[in-house]
């Protein structure tokens, strides 16, 4: 089996630059609001995000057909499932912190005093 | 192959949901619950992924994710707040392997049976080849440098940087060569080889204080090389969650080091070693310093109207933050303003401090912003600069040659009273003397940071009775 037919492809290479660029630009536009105080659990957030390079370790076990490409395979699966795993845990225990808070009204609000 | 419509609804779906999830993280009423959308749409993918690919090879697969899920599980639960940063770094420098991983076997692949490949398809392989391997090795030393399994200070040696350039040269000379030729196995391994050198001795000559802003270059590297797999794949959920997270971490780390007051090009071409290496060359004042004992410090507090406190990593180290909570309780009893100052860089990533005065149920409006607090200072009567350093040396404010001036500190020589709660005279992760400790109106109180408040607590609670 190959790349090609495995039938995850949904994209050329020129609407993948096409997307790139909306998505990189929408990237900019979300964080900038992000404020200060949620940096570190934006990091370790979007950081568990990146952790979807797992779909391309998959892809790359589904088309393994020797011995040198299973151990990449299972190492590059490995990789990923702990960034994923790992990612998400991490910010879900910070943001649990944050919880306990009494309800701020949003993020211009938590920053004001009382 | 065609690829199934609803294949493609759901990697919509998935992009959707970390769209979401990002956007859900800008306020902390809403954080926890994008987060989890982040999760959901991450899950969604995978299933997806798996449902297109058919039943292969689940017999080895299955049980490396399982393994892999529970031992990230388990470390990220085990682990301490104060060691966050390194754990990011750790999960985001094993994301970097599966890139660079999954580029090496889809170049092993698709040259198989001795074919060429066209320009297009080998650059992206080795880009998410090269960024890969720049950030796993980069974050492995980050991790090790916060972890402390090696000195946090900058490892510097001669012809550090014309040795880096260097080798990013020829290593953009072998990618140029290994695309013109389309093939060669072995020239990709000598690629990422020497990917993975430049990796380590990009983040060596980098100190501790600038671990956060690496951190998040690092970050966006990785997000960058999803998105090149991405490419490689033809997959657009990769190129939309790997975007997402290159920009985040582009934005993140030039907040951090204008925080910091340096130049995001000066952070992209590593001139860190150098700023760093000068740092103990900074004059050292010869003034006096006045120490302080707990009994002094209790009366100062007592009799304080607005106590501000300063908090750095020195806190979380001491693991003081519910000791800095149980005082400022006490305090608050006898009718004391108190309100905590907090850095965009105390600790060691931006909003580090948050997480950990969240984690002792400091309450969050009693948290400040820098800009907010710095108007403050001068009707405080009582500072108390609890294991911070550098983001309250006032020589960023007045000593030009001083290799953190200009950096935006917090003003506490402003207030009446500063009590530097340390360990010892020692410097700071700059490297950098603090004529804060010199000034007239400052005390130190020396000893472990949490040892020091809780007999502040106590003298407090014994001898001024609420």
């Amino acid at each position: 089996m190959i790349l090609a037919d495995v039938g995850v492809s949904n994209a050329t290479l020129a609407e993948g630059l096409f997307v790139f660029m909306l998505a990189a630009f929408l990237g900019f536009v979300l964080i900038s609001k992000v404020p200060a105080t949620l940096h570190t659990p934006l990091m370790s957030g979007t950081n568990a995000i990146h952790g979807i390079v797992l779909v391309g370790a998959l892809t790359v076990a589904a088309v393994a057909n020797d011995a040198a490409a299973d151990v990449i395979a299972v190492i590059a699966v490995f990789l990923g499932t702990m960034n994923v795993v790992g990612g998400f845990v991490v910010t879900d225990r910070m943001l649990e912190m944050f919880k306990k808070r009494p309800a701020p009204g949003g993020d211009k609000d938590a920053q004001k005093p009382r | 192959m065609t690829v199934s419509p609803l294949a493609i609804i759901g990697y919509m779906f998935a992009a959707l949901a970390f769209i979401t999830g990002i956007r859900q993280l800008n306020s902390p009423a809403t954080a926890r619950n994008g987060n989890r959308i982040a999760a959901a749409g991450m899950l969604l993918g995978l299933i997806v992924t798996e449902a297109t690919l058919g039943a292969h090879n689940y017999a080895f697969i299955i049980p490396t994710m399982l393994v892999a899920a529970v031992v990230g599980t388990y470390v990220s639960r085990a682990v301490q707040m104060t060691a966050m940063p390194q754990m990011v770094a750790m999960f985001n420098g094993m994301g970097a392997g599966a890139a660079m991983l999954i580029g090496l076997g889809d170049f092993r692949d698709l040259t198989a049976g001795g074919q060429s490949l066209a320009p297009t398809e080998s650059i992206t392989i080795l880009l998410s080849c090269l960024i890969g391997s720049l950030s796993f090795t980069g974050s492995a030393v980050a991790f090790a440098k916060l972890q402390e399994l090696m000195t946090g200070r900058p490892v510097v040696y001669p012809a550090q940087k014309p040795l880096n350039g260097g080798l990013f040269l020829a290593i953009v000379a072998l990618g140029i060569a290994i695309v013109a030729v389309g093939h060669g196995i072995g020239l990709v391994l000598v690629f990422i080889a020497l990917a993975l050198v430049l990796g380590v001795t990009f983040v060596l000559p980098v100190g501790g204080a600038d671990m956060p802003v690496i951190i998040s270059l690092l970050n966006s590297f990785t997000g960058t090389a999803a998105a090149m797999t991405g490419f490689v794949l033809g997959n657009n959920v990769l190129i939309v969650a790997g975007a997402l997270v290159g920009a985040s971490g582009a934005i993140l780390t030039q907040l951090m080091s204008k925080a910091m007051n340096r130049s995001l090009a000066n952070v992209l071409f590593s001139a860190f070693g150098q700023v760093q290496a000068g740092a103990g060359a900074a004059g050292t004042e010869g003034g006096t310093v006045r120490t302080a004992t707990s009994e002094d410090v209790a009366a100062l507090l007592a009799f304080a109207q607005q106590v501000v406190i300063a908090p750095g990593y020195g806190l979380a180290v001491a693991r003081g933050q519910h000791d800095v909570k149980e005082l400022a309780d006490e305090l608050e009893k006898r009718g004391v303003t108190v309100k905590y100052a907090i850095h965009p860089v105390a600790g060691r990533m931006p909003g580090h401090m948050n997480v950990l005065l969240a984690e002792a149920n400091v309450p969050y409006p009693a948290l400040r912003e820098m800009d907010d607090i710095n108007p403050e200072f001068s009707r405080t009567d009582v500072v108390l600069v609890i294991g911070a350093n550098d983001v309250v040396n006032p020589a960023a404010r007045n000593q030009p040659g001083s290799p953190i001036y200009g950096m935006p500190i917090l003003n506490v020589d402003e207030a009446k009273t500063v009590v530097v709660l340390k360990r010892s005279m020692a410097t700071g992760f700059a490297g950098i003397d603090n004529p804060l400790f010199y000034e007239p109106n400052t005390l130190m109180l020396f000893g472990d940071a949490r040892d020091s408040l809780q007999k502040l607590t106590a003298e407090i609670k014994h001898e001024y009775p609420a």
